[in-house]
């Protein structure tokens, strides 16, 4: 059977148990006319619970597990004679070997890989029966002591609780297991890729070029050297950052002041949902807009004034990100801009202020913190933001300042080093990690400083 | 008395100068305000801007050309073993078939002329005529005027992209091309129809047959297994965080997780999905499944974070009245606080679907970027999404896949647009204010 036909006979068998523990439950109050500790359901639900959670905690570790336990196995295969050879790659045999079982494999292989998969698709077979006897007998199992345990002393409410109790528990630890897990896959490979390449290197250095190690012996690119100075790709982000905000910052400031303390709620309930609307676009539709309308658009504007532009330039990624952008800092500095209590307002008029000399020297001061923790995090958005970059950016690593010239970022450079196939272990796949941990460290130190500003100097009116 | 940076002045003064003043301020006052307007202004410049150009070249991409042409439908050629399977079919010459139509309807003679009549309809056409015959047998040994997609490039000529004026050699149709359009044109065998390929067509390299069906497939596969994870766990964190957690250390930090957890860019989330699900549980790559794993993941905060604020709306005085008749702390959230937050839960989990389904960079890196001809058919079926797809066409250079991408565009944006508006009803409808 299938993990999936495993998973829906469990959930089978667990209702049927539901169904027989509530009846005999029921039955058993009619019949000795004791009183119950608990209302029927929940013992029907304690055996079902028992037949479900023992059953497919099994099947999880046993689908997650089988093929790592696979993997072990499949290194003992490897004749030493290929294992001791220099160039014998652990991840390249059991990815050869994979190939096989998968059907996916090209060419001819060297006959211990296809012995090595004859034998995996054996264990395939073995772990298959054993996870389908094994999970079925445990939650036919489980369920029958919940059944067993029925009478009228037994408080099965307190214990289904205490089960639910313990399953919200559990799903409030899968955020934490996902931080574990995004730190754990980044780090190790981080260290990795700095035992390769020196820490000062990768942070100091100015030429971005990295090359397959094959490239590398054949010698293409700059004299056939990997280099992997990274100033270039920050460099690059800072600069489509700074576009963007520039764009950004003004437009959504304003709208913000605007809507929340001139437009009529009419003109509000309209031009609100269509900002957000901007928030909305997928940004591979604003990398399409970018690339398709924006970048030709300001390529032949500077033709016409006689500027040399790039086709992929700064400029466009960075406008269009800020149109990217605009919604997020106007709908929080609305929100803090409409949080400013009233009576600051009307103290301002009753001095005699104009809206505006009211705006500028007592509401804006007043919202100032939140108004610059929403540009911290607009900020952080740009700054890890893909998609427009990947389309409209291009990928050639110039250290450059003028946005018209064509420039990369960080996270254009991780995803064309880790889409599609690539090299094991080499030292171009490690840094698209390391760029990964220095862009999680960016914008957490971001959020970090936003969330502090607002906390930090929040004047607390009411 | 008015106290000015010059001392003490005379109230009589002092409105004089307040008066003198004035002029200035109003002037501030109006051009303050024409900064917001213009502020407002040029965000909705770029809104209408952006949806424009993508609807102008968009809803072109929902028809294409296509040709009409008397087929004679030859047994003999289409089927010479008589077996009447799909591979039988597909050993016959469906292709002779059709070009012999096409030669009589432009009346193509010779070698050079036929090739260059040849390549006026698609590839698609011979497998469009085995189908059709496949599924409606009584179709054998019949003439049938049929309608067969033309080659991407006539397309592109036919709206003009391909100018006539070109010099034949820079162009990508040849003059007896050209011939051959016009006389069909002037036949009135040319029609420009709804692109049903655009629909029900999957990934293909000939634009004119490339459609959004396997991506669309693959997007309901991924969302399914994303919402499946996500909204269960999301929900539960919330009332966990909300409802019982002890105010401790521990629950401190699982709040601050989950923050940060939202602010982190959506590309590391790929890096994840290919360094644990790929790399150490070897789970193999380009499958609904591992997409969905991931992109709930990253919607985990969003609905977390919206639950929660649904759950803290409700006001304690129902808690307390089903506590003060006996309910139990988990019979007081599973009867009143939930059905009364629902509502709040399901926008935060639309929501955080359509950001979802919007969503390309994590879905990249673990490989769905692949070129798959086949529909999925399972959640471990290799596959594709609508935005990935967007992206892989925007990447093509034929002309047509710029009209094909911009209506893939329109069809994801009609879909993001009816799940924000959904979000917004149940807003409306559903949540009580109390």
């Amino acid at each position: 059977m299938t993990t999936f036909q495993i998973a829906a006979n469990i959930l089978f068998i667990g209702f049927v148990y539901y169904f027989i523990a509530q009846n005999s439950a029921r039955q058993l109050q009619s019949s000795t006319q004791t009183k119950m500790h608990s209302r029927h359901h929940y013992y029907g639900f304690f055996a079902a619970f028992m037949a479900w959670l023992p059953a497919y905690a099994l099947l999880i570790v046993m689908a997650i597990g089988d093929d790592i336990v696979f993997r072990s196995l499949s290194t003992n295969l490897i004749p030493d004679a290929v294992r001791t050879n220099a160039d014998f790659n652990e991840i390249i045999a059991h990815a050869q070997i994979k190939n096989v079982v998968s059907g996916t494999n090209f060419g001819t292989q060297p006959d211990w890989v296809y012995d090595a998969a004859q034998a995996w698709q054996g264990w395939i077979a073995t772990s298959t029966t054993l996870t389908t006897i094994l999970c079925l007998s445990l939650a036919v199992l489980g369920g029958f002591w919940g059944y067993y345990k029925i009478n009228p002393n037994f408080r099965s409410r307190n214990a289904v609780e205490r089960i639910i109790v313990a399953l919200l528990a559990a799903s409030s630890v899968i955020a934490i297991l996902t931080t574990v897990g995004i730190i754990f896959s980044v780090v190790f490979e981080s260290l990795r890729f700095f035992a390769l390449v020196p820490v000062s290197e990768f942070l100091f250095g100015i030429t971005w070029n990295p090359q397959f190690e094959g490239a590398e012996r054949a010698g293409s690119g700059q004299m056939g050297l990997s280099t992997y100075g990274s100033v270039p790709l920050f460099a690059g982000t800072m600069l489509i950052s700074a576009v963007a905000l520039t764009v950004a910052v003004p437009v959504g400031l304003f709208s913000a002041i605007y809507l929340s303390e001139y437009a009529s709620d009419r003109v509000r309930g309209v031009v609100k949902p269509l900002m957000e609307l901007l928030a909305g676009v997928p940004t591979v539709v604003y990398g399409f807009f970018a690339a398709l309308t924006v970048a030709p658009f300001i390529r032949s504007m500077g033709l016409t004034l006689g500027l040399d532009v790039a086709s992929e330039s700064a400029l466009a990624a960075g406008l269009v990100m800020g149109i990217m952008i605009i919604p997020f800092i106007s709908s929080l500095s609305d929100d803090v801009i409409r949080a400013v209590p009233q009576a600051l307002r009307e103290a301002a008029y009753a001095l005699g202020s104009t809206q505006n000399e009211t705006i500028r020297q007592v509401v804006l001061p007043a919202a100032l913190p939140g108004v610059v923790a929403s540009v911290l995090l607009a900020v952080s958005r740009a700054v890890g933001e893909t998609m427009i970059v990947v389309m409209a950016a291009g990928l050639a690593a110039n250290l450059s300042l003028n946005p018209l010239d064509a420039v990369t970022t960080v996270t254009a450079q991780i995803v064309t080093i880790l889409v599609g196939d690539q090299e094991f272990e080499s030292a171009k796949t490690l840094s698209a990690f390391a760029l990964a941990l220095t862009l999680i460290v960016m914008t957490l130190v971001l959020n970090f400083i936003a969330l502090h500003v607002v906390n930090k100097y929040r004047e607390q009116y009411d | 008395m008015i106290s000015t940076s010059k001392g003490m002045v005379s109230p009589k003064m002092a409105t004089k100068r307040v008066a003198a003043s004035m002029a200035k301020r109003k002037k501030s006052e109006r051009n303050f305000q024409l900064l917001g307007r213009g502020a407002i202004a040029v965000a909705l410049a770029f809104l209408v801007v952006l949806f424009s150009s993508i609807f102008s070249k968009g809803l072109p991409g929902f028809f294409q050309y296509y040709v009409e042409i008397e087929v004679d439908i030859d047994r003999e050629k289409l089927d010479p073993t008589g077996i009447f399977s799909q591979q039988s079919l597909y050993d016959g010459d469906a292709r002779g078939v059709i070009r012999s139509a096409l030669y009589a309807a432009v009346g193509a003679e010779g070698r050079s002329n036929k090739r260059a009549a040849g390549k006026l309809i698609s590839p698609g056409a011979e497998q469009r005529l085995r189908k059709m015959v496949y599924n409606d047998p009584s179709l054998m040994d019949t003439t049938q005027t049929l309608r067969f997609a033309m080659d991407d490039d006539v397309d592109s000529f036919l709206r003009g992209f391909i100018n006539r004026e070109t010099p034949e050699k820079d162009r990508r149709i040849n003059d007896r091309m050209v011939e051959y359009i016009d006389r069909l044109q002037a036949d009135g065998k040319i029609i420009y129809a709804f692109s049903d390929y655009l629909i029900f067509g999957s990934a293909s390299r000939n634009p004119e047959m490339a459609g959004i069906y396997g991506a669309f497939i693959g997007s309901i596969l991924t969302l399914s297994v994303c919402l499946v994870l996500a909204f269960p766990i999301g929900v539960a964190t919330a009332i966990y965080l909300e409802e019982i957690a002890p105010k401790n250390r521990i629950t401190e930090i699982v709040e601050i997780n989950i923050n940060n957890l939202a602010a982190v860019p959506s590309v590391v989330f790929g890096i994840l999905g290919l360094a644990v699900f790929i790399g150490i549980f070897g789970m193999p790559r380009s499958i609904p499944l591992i997409g969905g794993v991931v992109l709930a993941l990253m919607t985990l905060p969003t609905i977390i974070i919206s639950s929660r604020a649904a759950i803290r709306a409700v006001p304690p005085s129902v808690r307390e009245a089903a506590l003060g008749v006996g309910a139990s702390q988990i019979q007081t959230i599973f009867h009143h606080v939930i059905p009364l937050a629902m509502p709040g839960m399901l926008t935060g989990t639309i929501i955080g679907m359509a950001q979802a389904l919007g969503e390309t960079a994590p879905l990249l890196m673990i490989g769905m970027v692949a070129f798959i001809v086949d529909v999925p058919g399972s959640v471990t079926d290799p596959g594709t999404v609508l935005p990935v797809q967007i992206f892989m066409w925007a990447d093509f250079a034929e002309r047509m896949f710029v009209q094909k991408t911009s209506a893939a565009i329109i069809v994801l944006l009609a879909f993001l647009i009816t799940m924000n508006a959904a979000a917004i009803v149940v807003r409306k409808k559903l949540e009580r204010r109390w």
